[in-house]
């Protein structure tokens, strides 16, 4: 266990743990978008920062990939961890100015658009988190989605935006966007995404259609369940 | 054997010759593009599959790294570069008459796959400003005149 203290609160958590769990569990709330409990941290949103301080120094590091350290002590409301959220905010804000998350605590915050940042229209709601890339790789294992180009070219997708033969058509990454970018669209027995159309199964007992086919083949192979087995929803199961 | 089947059995050299993991990705991207002086889909494909590393993680590098080009360039790769130092030589100029006298635009290839154009950002050789390299020749204190000659001797090497 280590001890150390935020916002004058005395906190133990054991060893490795890294701060925005620490602190969260205190009670004490932190923005983040890209911080999921499906995926591994990455640090992306920004909006996780705080403030340390070790001796006489203070540093801003972003808490959810900080582990907490014997006698640290972490402000995450000072006018400098405020101010620069405001700033990552801001420019999420100019970013992805059609995300009603991201508009939803931009009001939260007090924060208004900034005429000094131009709005971009091409984006969409992407806030390039790589969350969706990593529960495609870490949690369904195809990687059928990464991020592409660099800089201000960067986008989500699949390679050069064909279908791609190893996605699934799971909707992880759907669920795991925190923006909501990702486009998934299910109608009777298709789902579409990713620019695939996937036919989905209807469970065997009460003819829901409840997952695509080609999910519950990957399934069985990875498993070795019976695909018979699988066609069953799992309410009915 | 179809050209398919010998970019993808070119591939599968290189990745061999470079151990056969991901550790070498770049090196492999580097010499496929030597190979065929630029990624074929095919070639990223089967690198994938040879190195056992997700398609998208191999395209994902391709992207990102400016010198890999996913189009197929011409014979000739002119880089012009717009580094600070060449930008104040007159770089731009350079750049206006090669896209003159080729006819093309930065990132794109004449007709005949002769000549691409590519602008780049410092090649490193700062005083010997503007530059321009073609193919693997640094050509120093590049002028107008000097861009006449040097597509002439190439025009002629290749006839």
């Amino acid at each position: 266990m280590v001890n150390f203290t935020v916002d004058g609160k005395n906190i133990s958590a054991p060893k490795g743990t890294m701060l925005l769990e620490a602190i969260r569990s205190a009670g004490i709330s932190i923005p983040t978008l890209c911080a999921h409990e499906a995926v591994s941290r990455s640090g992306a949103c920004r909006l996780c920062v705080v403030e340390i301080k070790k001796g006489n120094r203070t540093r801003i590091v972003t808490s959810c990939l900080y582990a907490a350290e014997e006698g640290l002590i972490v402000n995450t409301k000072s006018d400098r961890v405020l101010n620069v959220r405001r700033l990552v905010m801001e420019l999420l804000l100019a970013r992805c100015p059609g995300s009603d998350v991201i508009q939803k605590m931009a009001k939260e915050m007090g924060i208004e658009p900034q005429t000094r940042f131009t709005v971009d229209t091409d984006k969409g709601k992407c806030i390039l988190c790589r969350s969706c890339v990593r529960v495609c790789e870490e949690i369904v294992g195809v990687s059928a989605i990464g991020l592409f180009s660099r800089g201000p070219h960067k986008t989500v997708g699949t390679p050069y935006n064909e279908k791609s033969d190893v996605c699934i058509g799971c909707g992880a990454c759907v669920y795991v966007c925190p923006t909501g970018h990702i486009e998934m669209t299910s109608t009777g027995d298709k789902r579409k995404i990713w620019g695939r159309t996937f036919k989905m199964q209807a469970c065997t007992k009460c003819g829901k259609f409840f997952a695509p086919v080609d999910q519950l083949k990957f399934i069985s192979k990875k498993t070795g369940a019976s695909l018979n087995e699988l066609t069953v929803c799992t309410e009915c199961r | 054997m179809t050209k398919a089947m010998s970019i993808a059995a070119k591939t599968k050299q290189i990745v061999k010759k470079h151990g056969g993991d991901k550790s070498g990705m770049i090196a492999v991207l580097q010499d496929i593009q030597e190979a065929f002086n630029y990624l074929p889909k095919e070639a990223l494909k089967t690198a994938a599959k040879a190195m056992n590393v997700p398609f998208s993680r191999v395209y994902e590098a391709a992207t990102f790294y400016t010198a890999f080009s996913l189009k197929p360039r011409g014979k000739n790769v002119v880089k012009i570069c717009m580094g600070t130092a060449c930008h104040v030589r007159g770089a731009a100029v350079l750049q206006d008459k090669f896209e003159r006298t080729l006819g093309i635009k930065p990132g794109e290839t004449t007709k005949d796959k002769k000549f691409s154009l590519e602008t780049v950002n410092c090649v490193g050789a700062c005083a010997l400003g503007p530059v321009v390299v073609i193919n693997a020749d640094y050509h120093g204190q590049v002028t107008m005149k000097k861009i006449d000659k040097i597509i002439d001797n190439i025009n002629k090497e290749g006839a």
